[in-house]
């Protein structure tokens, strides 16, 4: 019998966000982080608002985040272990990086609901 | 090209040192002689207390590891002329605690190699008499690559997560569990699983990639640690998801 | 058995600036710290945008303010570094094959007093995808991805 085990549950986590965080990040920062606030392109609110709240985009965009939130979550996590050597914060590490991710998690469904 | 090159070897005397020190040894800058044969120049001339590890010569003994200016090598594979006009460092092999000069102990990768069953599993074992288990050469290749390892520990010794944390399992057993469970012949995926799904097993790995660039037969631990990560995540999936006498 | 006093190596605490390629890997690993920070960027932004447009412009206000920009900026560079490493590692981590034929390898173990088969799946056979063909259909996927979202914002 297979025993049951969450790390690799964790992992599976980590390994799809750092899929989506390749493939939709880079165009994401350009366009949202760069492009628009700098005016380089002008895309009206109304538009955006209505590409946004679409239920297949929102769905996407919830999905995204919990990935990326769990990605960074999982990662950072074992950087602070073995960067700072902090093996005896091993618990408490673990609770405040997956505990923000949940959290983040949480907030990301509240705020796509509310789209 | 220079006459000689300068060794900078490791020196500890477990009974007189608290501490490893440097000595210097002026050696033959031969266009043919490797690390070892500089390091048997100083044995058999200079200072015969010099101990190390050293057997085949020949880079399939997995013997002679250590670190030669800073990186993990076979000293039989590293050749003095790489490093002229010098000097060379050569010390133990990171990682491992150092039992006299050049000499490591190596207790820790011989009570973890075992914990993985690198071995053909099965409960239907054959007799000789029966005849041989048949494989194909195709699936021979699935697993051939990662059956060149010579245990010879320079993927521990430039492992950094091995470093930091000794609970580790380490690269090679982990790519020796992947040979065989890859191995057409073995039935034994689940025990393995059940040692290598704990924390210590392939999860401490950050996929660094250091084990697999030093890895003197090629064998990418590295990769068979990542794939193992993926099939070990799969048989977990399930493991949740089907009910008790399906798993 | 070890001998009373041998010695132990010590590792540094600083051991990432110790060897070039332990440095590159911490980068690498601190770009999830830019995931994280471009996440909750991405959140701020929705929620601005949920809440109207009055919000959504306080939102670019602030998303063109100096320091914001820096920092994403070096989020660019850090995930462009994500992505670069992430699809050259994938054909290492994983073997892609196309076609081939699923086989299962049982033995029989003991459950709960009981024995029963017990099936580990095997993909054998097949063509194994070369890693350059992988890497290059995971760059085609980025830009399908990318074009697709432009479109979507910019029509």
């Amino acid at each position: 019998m297979t025993k049951r085990r969450l790390e690799p549950l964790l992992w599976l986590l980590f390994s799809g966000g750092g899929v989506v965080s390749a493939v939709f990040l880079p165009v994401l920062v350009v366009l949202f982080g760069l492009a628009i606030p700098l005016g380089w392109v002008r895309p009206d609110y109304d538009h955006l608002h209505a590409v946004f709240s679409f239920w297949l985009t929102r769905l996407v965009a919830l999905g995204l985040l919990v990935l990326m939130l769990f990605h960074w979550a999982h990662r950072f996590r074992y950087t602070l272990h073995d960067g700072l050597r902090l093996k005896r914060l091993e618990a408490p590490l673990a609770l405040v990086c997956y505990g923000g991710a949940v959290v983040g998690s949480i907030a990301a469904l509240l705020i796509v609901a509310m789209l | 090209m220079a006459d000689s090159i300068q060794m900078h070897v490791t020196r500890y005397d477990p009974d007189q040192d608290s501490a490893p020190t440097v000595v210097e040894y002026e050696v033959p800058l031969r266009k043919d002689w490797a690390i070892l044969d500089g390091l048997n120049y100083v044995k058999d001339h200079v200072d015969g207390s010099l101990s190390y590890r050293w057997s085949c010569r020949m880079g399939i003994c997995g013997s002679c590891g250590m670190n030669v200016d800073g990186e993990p090598k076979l000293t039989c594979a590293a050749f003095l002329t790489d490093y002229a006009p010098g000097p060379v460092r050569v010390e133990p092999l990171t990682n491992f605690p150092v039992v006299r000069d050049l000499v490591v102990d190596i207790e820790d990768f011989m009570e973890k190699l075992p914990r993985v069953k690198p071995w053909i599993i099965r409960d239907d074992d054959q007799s000789v008499i029966d005849g041989e288990y048949i494989q194909t050469p195709e699936e021979l290749d699935e697993y051939k690559q990662f059956s060149n390892c010579i245990n010879c520990m320079l993927c521990y010794a430039a492992c950094p997560i091995y470093g930091i944390d000794e609970t580790f399992i380490g690269p090679a057993a982990i790519a020796l569990a992947e040979r065989y469970d890859l191995d057409s012949r073995d039935r034994g995926q689940r025990e393995r699983l059940d040692v290598l799904i704990e924390k210590e097993g392939v999860w401490g790995c950050t996929f660094v990639g250091e084990c697999t660039r030093v890895c003197p037969k090629h064998v990418d631990p590295a990769g068979a640690i990542q794939r193992y990560k993926l099939k070990a995540a799969k048989e977990n999936v399930m493991a949740f998801l089907l009910p008790r006498g399906a798993r | 058995m070890s001998a009373p006093t041998t010695y132990r190596q010590p590792v540094s605490r600083l051991w990432f600036t110790k060897k070039r390629s332990y440095f590159i890997f911490l980068l690498r690993e601190l770009s999830c710290v830019f995931v994280g920070w471009f996440a909750v960027f991405l959140m701020v932004m929705l929620f601005a945008i949920g809440r109207g447009a009055a919000a959504y412009q306080n939102f670019l206000n602030w998303a063109s303010s100096p320091v914001v920009v820096v920092v994403n900026l070096v989020a660019l560079a850090f995930l462009v570094l994500h992505t670069v490493t992430w699809f050259a590692l994938t054909p290492q981590a994983m073997e892609v094959r196309l076609g081939g034929r699923q086989v299962a390898r049982v033995k029989m173990v003991n459950v709960a007093g009981r024995t029963v088969p017990a099936a580990t799946v095997v993909r054998v056979g097949g063509r194994r995808i070369p890693p350059g063909m992988v890497i290059a259909s995971q760059y085609a996927g980025l830009l399908v991805v990318s074009a697709f979202i432009v479109w979507l914002v910019l029509r």
